[in-house]
């Protein structure tokens, strides 16, 4: 049988505040256990939340941004349940009225762009952490991170494949860096992924039993956690056995989905709304305040970068996915001779390629736009070709000098002196009679052959136009 | 409305609060009384009408995106019931 | 010393009479001697004397205020810095506050000396005292009976002059029955009038912190003190207090009061039914006007309350887990178990009874036939008191049914004991201000309670209402014999 994929994606993202949603706690990662828990987020006795305007702020921006409804009165609403990170033993969520309603993303699939639905995306806090080492069997709690605000997005079950969740993914994880509303660390728990997974013979319209992923905290993760549970499913319906509605852990490790033996017991949240907080109600001008602080978005930056610089849409996503890549491109263009095109794709190629490789962010980039303005500008201007160029750009990432030093101190300078190729030219014709016959018995392919060989005589510095150039004119004669 | 001591069991367990048979069946008694008592609710049509969660019709009042919490860690963990290394220690947390 | 009201120890401060030093060794003595009553939890003898010796400096440098100096008794819900806070609960037991209720501070602020925290029953649930983990407080009218419950404590206290005001919290009648029972002043004030920040919530949309008294004069300088905005409450009300005490002089001729028939049915005692309408008669002597108001909904009003309180209870009592503070159980198998045992032991019957009712009505499958529906019936509740206020300044009615039962009578019957608050459950539904004055004894020489009901925000008409009635009939002084 051919089955479906369908996916829906729950996504936790950390709201960049100073202070806690309903504390004057800090936020900052990575302090000393329960130093930023303060008496609410350790739920002492008689404390009450007090709502932070800037989380509420935030989670607007992000619904103004994906064009959703905006909920001008939203209630706050208690999620009930016992675990240790979870001090209060009810999470303050936003249940019956989100702030922020129905909307939508587009995404880039093999097949062209896609609409994915969002159904809602609310405000919540974050709960603290349990950790297991070295505590003689037992789990130590740490509350710092317990009132992080959060907005939780949930999209419709929109998506058919792992690769269309993982561009959706990509997509918001973009936005939500954009907006500045959340660092999107994923190492650090900015940025959580929940996805719910379910298969269903093609054609079909109901939807299958589907199995909540926990825990899936990168995006490659999420592709193979994925795939791994939608051929689980796959084998199990196969197999005429079922598929059980339950939560389930990726192990990245393992690269495996398992049943999650805590969340085993059927939950019942028990929803109210929270006493301690009367309902939200943003008016016009707080909403209109925020339209007007909205950034160009990466999908309009992305149409523009189309059409101001004749990219095409592919290479003019990849650029506006992160907007730090998006602005030192534009720096770049602006800086350099070169066209928007070819800057394009020194950004997306060797740039992108050196960046993965030492795992480092654009935003920590030591080479700035100026510095790898001027390396371009020398390709223009044929002090180099753009082969050597290549070879500038690895001495500059590795700390080496400015383009025109290592130019300069590797005496990378092209030859352009005609009657010096000419002369290397004849040379090398010399000593190849056997190519040369080939080439007048109409092999064009030993011209590479030649060329190999003048640039080998000059370490690759003659302009190879010229060199083109005079070879074809004394093999013409 | 009556409550069984099975239900008594499920809500026991829901409010994390120890039972046993005897326990679930002396409080499955008293509370079908109290929810008897409830039961009066429906003599009262309220078709149409608005639910009140707050005794007032106020908004939320946001307050300014300040940082005013002080470290009183070792202030709070004197008061716990085990704590160590600035953690709180519980029984193993089985994911 | 201890028959004085407020005003009149200031005086005596004032013009050096004796010292706060003096007036608080005087109230420690007494708390010591009547320890069989059982009203306090803890006694705060040595915070009490720094503070009264603080108190006597800013009196002596002429920088006193009205109640610099004046002790008091807190209720063991609101928490004291540095001192135990127990609810009335073991789960608590060994629960040393680190910070201070506001209300605590604004009393502090005020100069007032904290004597100690008042029993009460277990989280405030109960209307009897005997919930609480500490044991039973005793009626200074007949030692054989409850005072009334939850704050128990903070009545006996005052009552038996232990010491001349206490703070109480009310979230179905926890302040105005106990003072009914034990023939004191008891006033809860509308909800959002003062921050809840600190007093350990029971059920958050109903709770509210007032104070015990001997008279509404003590009452409207205590409560003013306590009322206020707080930024840490988020349903505190931004809105000035008015001046209670200068508004207290006020005639209240031409006031009207409306007289709902609900309030005067079969369920009330005849002794406690004639007291009162022999108050009402007081009242008309006085000007006022009476007219008869409808609260067709009150009937519902108990399973109502008793729907939502246990609601929201059951939510906040989920904090108490053993990890963070409190008392944890000695022995459990794994985490679940540390929970389950921790909580089944921490806890006192009714308070586990209430968390299992509210864990109840809340679970899925039952919410929208009694959350919901309970809370549909709070609207119409309060709207009926909306349409009365059209007619009337303000209510009048008997506080609880019945004058102070013994001790033991109700413990078998939870629905019994609900039943106390069947008068006063309805005014918390709709977040007005309530207040019990003594309006007179029954056959068995027990107080009887008048209940006046305000419109929202106006404590300042039942307070005068209230004082203008006692300048009138004198009930309030009447003292429980022995602690003359």
């Amino acid at each position: 049988m051919q089955w479906e994929t369908v996916i829906g994606l729950e996504i936790h993202v950390q709201l960049q505040t100073r202070s806690k949603i309903f504390s004057g706690a800090s936020t900052a990662y990575g302090a000393e256990p329960n130093t930023q828990a303060c008496d609410v987020s350790i739920a002492l006795p008689g404390v009450l939340p007090v709502m932070n305007i800037e989380a509420a702020r935030l989670a607007v921006k992000f619904g103004l941004a994906i064009g959703a409804q905006i909920n001008r009165r939203s209630v706050f609403a208690r999620k009930n349940y016992f675990y240790p990170d979870l001090p209060k033993g009810y999470q303050i969520s936003q249940f019956e009225i989100p702030i922020v309603g129905k909307g939508a993303i587009e995404i880039e699939t093999p097949d062209g762009p896609k609409s994915v639905g969002i159904t809602r995306a609310h405000l919540e806090e974050d709960a603290g952490k349990s950790l297991h080492e070295n505590l003689d069997g037992q789990s130590g709690i740490d509350l710092n991170r317990a009132g992080t605000p959060l907005i939780e997005i949930v999209s419709d079950p929109d998506m058919r494949s792992a690769t269309e969740a993982v561009s959706y993914l990509r997509k918001l994880h973009s936005l939500v860096r954009y907006l500045g509303i959340s660092d999107g660390n994923m190492q650090e728990g900015s940025f959580r992924c929940d996805a719910n997974v379910s298969i269903r013979p093609f054609g079909q319209e109901e939807y299958g039993t589907r199995a909540e992923i926990k825990n899936i905290n990168s995006f490659r993760f999420v592709e193979k956690a994925i795939n791994y549970e939608v051929d689980r499913q796959i084998d199990l319906l196969e197999d005429d056995s079922k598929v059980i509605q339950e939560t389930r852990l990726y192990d990245a490790d393992k690269d495996e989905t398992r049943s999650m033996r805590s969340k085993e017991e059927a939950h019942d949240y028990r929803y109210f709304p929270d006493p301690d907080l009367p309902p939200m109600v943003l008016d016009d001008a707080f909403i209109a305040e925020i339209l007007e602080s909205l950034p160009e978005l990466p999908h309009q930056r992305q149409l523009r970068f189309v059409k101001e610089f004749e990219l095409n849409a592919r290479d003019a996503d990849q650029l506006t996915s992160d907007r730090a890549l998006a602005d030192y491109f534009e720096s770049l263009q602006a800086l350099t001779k070169v066209s928007p095109r070819i800057a394009s794709n020194w950004v997306l190629g060797d740039l992108s390629a050196a960046l993965n490789q030492s795992e480092i962010e654009i935003t920590d980039i030591r080479i700035s736009a100026k510095e790898l303005a001027t390396l371009l500008d020398r390709i223009e201007d044929k002090t180099i070709s753009g082969k050597i160029a290549k070879e500038v750009f690895t001495a500059m990432w590795n700390g080496e000098g400015s383009a025109d030093q290592i130019i300069k101190s590797k005496g990378l300078k092209q030859i352009t002196d005609t009657d010096a190729i000419e002369s290397i030219v004849e040379q090398v014709l010399a000593e190849s009679e056997e190519q040369v016959l080939q080439y007048r018995d109409g092999n064009q392919k030993v011209i590479g052959y030649f060329v190999g060989q003048i640039m080998k005589k000059t370490a690759g510095k003659a302009n190879p136009q010229q060199v083109n150039e005079i070879l074809r004119n004394k093999l013409g004669q | 409305m009556s409550i069984s001591s099975e239900q008594v069991t499920h809500i026991a367990r829901l409010a994390r609060l120890k039972t046993d048979p005897e326990k679930s069946e002396y409080f499955a008694k008293n509370l079908s009384r109290i929810m008897g008592l409830v039961e009066q609710m429906n003599q009262i049509d309220t078709d149409g009408i608005e639910p009140m969660s707050h005794p007032q019709d106020t908004a939320l009042r946001l307050r300014e995106d300040v940082v005013t919490a002080k470290n009183l860690r070792e202030q709070y963990q004197a008061l716990a019931p085990s704590a160590q290394d600035g953690l709180y220690l519980v029984p193993k947390v089985i994911e | 010393m201890h028959q004085k009201s407020i005003a009149e120890h200031a005086n005596s401060l004032a013009k050096g009479e004796y010292s706060s030093v003096e007036l608080t060794e005087h109230f420690l003595k007494r708390i010591e001697s009547n320890s069989d009553l059982n009203a306090f939890i803890t006694v705060t003898d040595q915070l009490a004397r720094e503070q009264a010796t603080q108190a006597d400096q800013l009196i002596k440098a002429g920088k006193a205020g009205l109640l610099t100096g004046i002790p008091i008794a807190q209720k063991d819900l609101l928490c004291a810095k540095g001192v135990l806070t127990t609810c009335g609960s073991r789960i608590l037991e060994n629960f040393i506050s680190p910070y201070d209720a506001t209300v605590i501070t604004k009393l502090h602020e005020q100069g007032m000396v904290t004597l100690g925290k008042t029993n009460m029953d277990e989280f405030a649930m109960g209307s009897s005292n005997e919930t609480s983990f500490y044991g039973p407080v005793k009626n200074p009218w007949d030692l054989e009976r409850v005072p009334g419950g939850s704050s128990g404590g903070s009545a006996a206290a005052v009552a038996a002059m232990l010491a001349p005001v206490a703070t109480a919290t009310d979230t179905g009648g926890s302040i105005r029955q106990p003072a009914a029972l034990c023939g004191l002043t008891g006033i809860k004030p509308s909800y959002g009038r003062v921050s809840r920040f600190g007093m350990v919530a029971f059920a958050s949309s109903l709770d509210q912190a007032g104070v015990i008294t001997r008279n509404a004069e003590d009452a409207a300088l205590v409560l003013a003190a306590m009322s206020g905005f707080d930024p840490r409450d988020s349903t505190s009300l931004d809105v000035p207090v008015p001046d209670y005490v200068a508004s207290l002089q006020d005639s209240i001729k031409g006031k009207v009061i409306g007289l709902p028939k609900e309030f005067f049915g079969d369920g009330v005692e005849p002794d406690v039914a004639d007291a009162v309408q022999a108050s009402i008669r007081e009242l008309e002597a006085l000007g006022a006007k009476t007219i008869e108001v409808e609260l067709p909904n009150s009937e519902v009003g108990i399973p109502c309350y008793y729907v939502l309180a246990p609601a929201e209870a059951s939510s906040n009592l989920s904090r108490f887990d053993g990890v963070r503070y409190g008392f944890r159980a000695d022995e459990y198998l794994d985490l679940n178990d540390m929970y389950e045992q921790t909580r089944a032991q921490g806890f006192g019957e009714e308070v586990q009874r209430r968390i299992m009712i509210g864990t109840y009505v809340l679970s899925s499958g039952y919410y929208d036939a009694y959350y919901i529906k309970a809370q549909k019936l709070r609207r119409l509740i309060s709207d009926d008191f909306t349409k009365a206020f059209e007619k009337c300044d303000l209510i009048a009615g008997p506080t609880a049914p019945d004058t102070a039962f013994r001790i033991g009578d109700k413990n078998d019957d939870p629905v019994a004991m609900y039943l106390n608050d069947i008068f006063t459950n309805s005014v918390n539904l709709a977040g007005l201000p309530g207040i019990s004055v003594a309006a007179g004894m029954d056959r068995k020489n027990l107080p009887v309670g008048l209940h006046l009901i305000g419109r929202y925000l106006d404590e300042s008409t039942i307070l005068n209402v209230a004082h203008q009635f006692q300048r009138a009939t004198g009930w309030h002084l009447k003292m429980p014999g022995g602690y003359e």
